[in-house]
């Protein structure tokens, strides 16, 4: 059953993430939660603990917070309680954090992830333990002054949702699926706008080490992992760390523990992490949440669909493979890409479009924005070399980046009817936005596909005129076909003459042809495109050389 | 003049200046030589007096146009744990001692729309941990109350709310705002001769009141009769978006609502109160029910049989609270900070030991180990299923009964010596009689009952159901006219 296994060791990984809940004010105080604008610019009496000021609830994290619970199938708690957890630090300008101890607003649900690299198909399900909602510190800054340490609160109280998943992932892989799946999901719902690099959505990972059929090992765990790529890189050197002391005999110690991302290594942060007291108790300021059976019913009802959902949909509805299903959908820009590019209506062959849209968008376009380091959305960015190697990663951020600017006015609109209605709306909204940036929409893609099929053009010169499309923004391929005269040739009465003509001159070749070296024939098929600059028709190509050759 | 003015009550101050016989600046004037007069007694932290008199002016104008606010130029007193927007506010402690919020309380506001002159913030015990105001960093309130055996004698005003108390009986100011967690309204107010209401958790706001524990803590006014007392919260009662735990609907007009009437209501005894009594609190409760039952109200006899357990329930719940309430007075921010700390750890411990009385830290200490882990369960959680079971207790006997009647205090105000000499489980054992109500979260009012041998004044203590302040104010104030005969 388990084919994870390391030197009989068997690894077991729990997480725990806090995203930032998409929400333009503060979880207890009306202060925004994102600006331009300095330190300290974002804080009222209530964020920086001023005496007497108290906490009022920001309704719509908890709705946030009960759609990503249903996005987890969890079930939604009707009565949740805050509770203070009590630390000393100058960020926490209370002295407390408010969180969800003992009666958090979600508890149970799930996500399903594949079972391994060598076996996505078998399907494994990852339980969560819990979502909770809970304020986040300000920050220290510690750099600025030789002798002095600054407090920005900016940060301070925005609403973050804790998801806590049970220890039940078994290899990085599932881990880091199970991290990506649920960033996924928050994005797809809108509840958190998933950027990792600003700390939006970060990931402390628990790892112990076990021989199966005996108790759990001792947990270390690695706090603050806020990049996929850096969540591997740990995760593989802590169970490698763990593996060298048992294998030797030695025990693990419970600790906290950071990822020097630098070293790539993981290194002590503090130790005997049960030796905190947090001291949590209800908070008297803030009477128990009672969330009614309509409110959840009502964000039920509302809920956009899920990405499990879209990828059954892409499949059953597309006929796409499982494979360009997961692709589409494991980021949302992306499943909101294709799903745009598809409702173009002018395919002479639909059901053949969505597979041909589906391999230009996960061949074609995710090469160029690699090798150009584009976003879904084409904004270029500036690069250093050194970040070369996260770069696909770091693309997905610096699109997020700019999503402040729109992503609240959308979350905002609501009750949808229709999600897909929603998607649409708001990919066009969001394509309006950003035109200067943009080089290529999904109806581009969708028209150039639709010249392919309808044979005005050959699916190499759709290369070209897809490289000038994204690279000049050209919004419509036939303008590119039509002024570069690339326009295929599929006149048999035009081509046929050049056939015979080059036929004709090539004697030799034509005899090796008829002796069965057959492989010549790609030779023809050439010489004929060189002839007409690539523009012939490759089927017509095809057919007449095959009907002069075999004559 | 001064003493003519300073005798006026709330309610006739009020109506004089709106009948435009004396104007707000002379009524502040009179107020402020009264307290000039009276400093000794040391029951304001920061007088506001010039402020009070620019006020005073901008009321005259409004009484002039016509727009009068219902406490329009009445010069009271604030507790000086009520943020005043400008006016430093330092709730007792040396930890606030430069602290001046930039924000205005919900209640301190509500008067400040209805007309009030801020004479000045009064004294208080550190943040409001005290029996006797003599835990206060600006020093203890003398009580202008004098015992006749001993009148060279300093006694205590009662606490928390003692310079609240004792400016109202000095007749310093019209009336005062308090605060009550455990009886820091009606114990001072039993002390003083004065009458003081806590009214149903929820009813006055608590955004901006200096939190001691935030689930007991309620506003309330502490007045020279109970028709101020009517008229002050009024005023002071509002629902509040910015608390959380505020009741919402509207607030009712006390005094105009007021009809003063016992006939018919039946007020129960609990047992429990009146076991061991002291002769002159047994006499004076006799007395009162004799009253009572003379106005037409009727006795019943009731046992809240978990009330023994209130005050060991009180002493967890409220210094859990306090000790995570008062985690933010850290030097980081505001208010006081050691110099030249060693290192971070060190700013917290020297600030917090130096900004910090010895109740205050001792509170904090209690409360930090009930609720640490070992704490939590065998105290804290304990304390709040004894609340449960108190609040049981009073909704069943409230089943029987309209009220009930018990004493306020254990006996009249002590010495300041004897106060200081104290241990501080006979200063807790103060609040016998008034932390169940807060417990419990229903409104209970101290009037004056009557006095002892030795001439000091003794409370009684009215309790009601949630909300039932209008029918504790007609029962008090039928009681009141009755002592006036």
């Amino acid at each position: 059953m388990n084919n994870n296994l390391v030197n009989g060791w068997e690894v077991v990984i729990g997480l725990e993430i806090h995203a930032q809940v998409a929400s333009n004010s503060k979880l207890f105080s009306s202060s925004a939660t994102s600006g331009e604008d300095g330190p300290n610019s974002r804080v009222n009496f209530f964020d920086a603990g001023m005496p007497g000021v108290l906490p009022v609830i920001n309704s719509k994290c908890i709705d946030l917070a009960i759609k990503t619970g249903l996005g987890i199938y969890g079930k939604i708690n009707e009565i949740s309680v805050f509770d203070r957890k009590n630390y000393f630090y100058p960020d926490l300008p209370s002295g407390y954090q408010i969180s969800q101890f003992f009666y958090p607003i979600v508890t149970g649900g799930y996500v399903e992830i594949g079972e391994s690299a060598e076996n996505e198909q078998e399907i494994v399900r990852i339980g969560i333990t819990r979502i909770h909602l809970e304020q986040d510190a300000g920050k220290n800054i510690h750099d600025l002054a030789p002798d002095k340490s600054f407090v920005d609160l900016n940060r301070s109280g925005i609403a973050l949702m804790e998801i806590v998943t049970e220890p039940d992932m078994r290899s990085v892989f599932q881990a880091v699926f199970v991290a990506k799946k649920l960033h996924a999901l928050v994005q797809y719902l809108e509840t958190c706008n998933g950027n990792m690099e600003q700390g939006n959505f970060r990931v402390d990972a628990n790892i112990s080490m076990h021989k199966p059929q005996t108790p759990f090992g001792t947990r270390a765990e690695i706090k603050n992992l806020n990049s996929f790529k850096f969540m591997q890189a740990a995760l593989t050197y802590e169970i490698e760390r763990q593996m060298e002391i048992l294998e030797g005999g030695g025990k693990i110690v419970q600790e906290t523990r950071l990822f020097d991302v630098n070293s790539g290594v993981t290194m002590t942060m503090r130790e005997k992490e049960d030796a905190d007291d947090y001291r949590y108790f209800p908070d008297p300021d803030l009477p128990a949440l009672i969330l009614t059976k309509e409110r959840i019913q009502s964000i039920a009802d509302n809920m956009p669909e899920l990405p499990d959902d879209k990828k059954r949909r892409f499949i059953k509805d597309f006929g796409l493979s499982e494979y360009d299903a997961t692709i589409l959908t494991s980021d949302r820009k992306i499943s909101l890409f294709y799903d745009e590019a598809i409702a173009f209506g002018g395919f002479s062959d639909a059901l053949k479009a969505y597979k041909l849209v589906a391999n230009w968008i996960i061949g074609d376009l995710f090469a160029v924005m690699k090798e150009n380091d584009l976003s879904i959305r084409f904004l270029s960015k500036p690069i250093s070399s050194s970040k070369v190697e996260v770069a696909y990663e770091a693309q997905n951020q610096s699109v997020d980046i700019h999503e402040g600017d729109w992503g609240e006015s959308q979350i905002s609109q609501k009750p949808h009817e229709d999600s897909s209605i929603e998607a649409t709306n708001k990919f066009a909204e969001e394509i309006e936005l950003r035109k200067k940036s943009i080089s290529i929409t999904p109806l581009a893609i969708a028209k150039l596909i639709a010249l392919i099929q309808d044979g005005t053009i050959s699916g190499k010169i759709a290369k070209t005129v897809f490289e000038k499309m994204w690279k000049e923004g050209i919004a419509e391929p036939i303008e590119i076909v039509e002024s570069l005269g690339l326009k295929q040739i599929s006149s048999e009465a035009e081509i046929l003459p050049e056939i015979r003509k080059i036929i004709a001159e090539n004697p030799g070749i034509v005899a090796e042809y008829k002796n069965g070296r057959t492989s010549v024939f790609g030779f023809f098929v050439g010489q004929v495109m060189k002839k007409f600059k690539g523009q012939a028709s490759p089927d017509v190509v095809n057919k007449l050389l095959y009907q002069e050759l075999d004559l | 003049m001064c003493n003519d003015l300073c005798n006026l009550t709330l309610v006739e101050a009020v109506k004089n200046l709106k009948e435009k016989k004396n104007s707000s600046v002379e009524l502040t004037q009179a107020f402020i030589l009264e307290s000039e007069k009276q400093r000794h007694l040391n029951v304001f932290i920061t007088e506001t007096f010039d402020h009070a008199l620019m006020q005073a002016k901008k009321s005259d104008e409004k009484i002039k146009a016509g727009n009068a606010g219902k406490l329009e130029g009445a010069p009271l007193g604030i507790k000086d744990l009520y943020c005043t927007k400008g006016i430093r506010t330092t709730a007792g402690s040396k930890i606030l001692e430069n602290f001046i919020p930039q924000y205005e309380s919900t209640v301190s506001q509500n008067l400040l729309n209805e007309g009030a002159v801020f004479l000045g913030k009064t004294n208080m015990d550190e943040f409001a941990m005290g029996s006797s105001n003599i835990t206060s960093y600006y020093g203890n309130v003398i009580s202008p109350i004098r015992s006749k055996k001993f009148p060279e004698k300093d006694l205590v005003p009662g606490g928390s709310s003692g310079g609240s108390a004792a400016a109202v009986a000095a007749h310093m100011v019209l009336s005062s705002t308090a605060s009550d967690t455990g009886g820091s309204i009606r114990q001072p107010a039993s002390f003083t001769g004065t009458v003081g209401i806590k009214p149903t958790y929820g009813l006055c706001s608590r955004y901006g009141m200096i939190a001691l524990a935030s689930s007991l803590d309620q506003a309330g006014p502490i007045a020279r009769d109970v028709r101020d007392a009517a008229l002050m919260l009024s005023v002071m009662a509002s629902f509040d978006k910015n608390d959380s735990t505020s009741l919402p609907g509207e607030r009712l007009d006390y005094l105009a609502n007021l009809k003063p009437s016992a006939k018919g209501i039946k007020i129960g005894l609990p047992f429990e109160c009146f076991e061991n009594l002291s002769e002159d609190l047994n006499r004076v409760l006799k007395e009162n029910i004799e009253i009572l039952k003379g106005l037409g109200a009727e006795f019943i006899e009731i046992s809240l049989k978990n009330l023994k357990y209130a005050l060991p329930a009180y002493y967890i719940i409220q210094p859990a609270e306090a000790s995570s309430n008062l985690a933010r007075y850290d030097g980081v921010r505001f208010g006081f900070r050691v110099e030249n700390p060693k290192n971070l750890s060190d700013m917290y411990k020297e600030t917090r030991r130096i900004g910090f009385g010895k109740e205050v830290r001792r509170r904090i200490f209690i409360g930090t180990f009930v609720l640490s882990k070992g704490g939590y369960d065998s105290y804290y959680i304990l304390a709040k299923k004894v609340q449960v079971k108190i609040k049981e207790d009073f909704d069943e006997a409230f089943k029987k009964v309209d009220l009930i009647l018990a004493p306020t205090t254990t006996g009249g105000a002590f010495g300041t010596e004897e106060g200081n000499k104290m241990s501080n489980v006979d200063m807790y054992l103060n609040d016998i009689f008034t932390v169940s109500v807060n417990i419990a979260g229903f409104p209970g009012i101290s009037i004056p009952g009557g006095q002892t041998g030795d001439g000091l004044p003794l409370g009684i203590q009215f309790i009601g159901p949630k909300l039932s302040e209008q029918r504790l104010f007609n029962v008090s104030a039928i009681v009141e006219d009755a002592h006036k005969l």
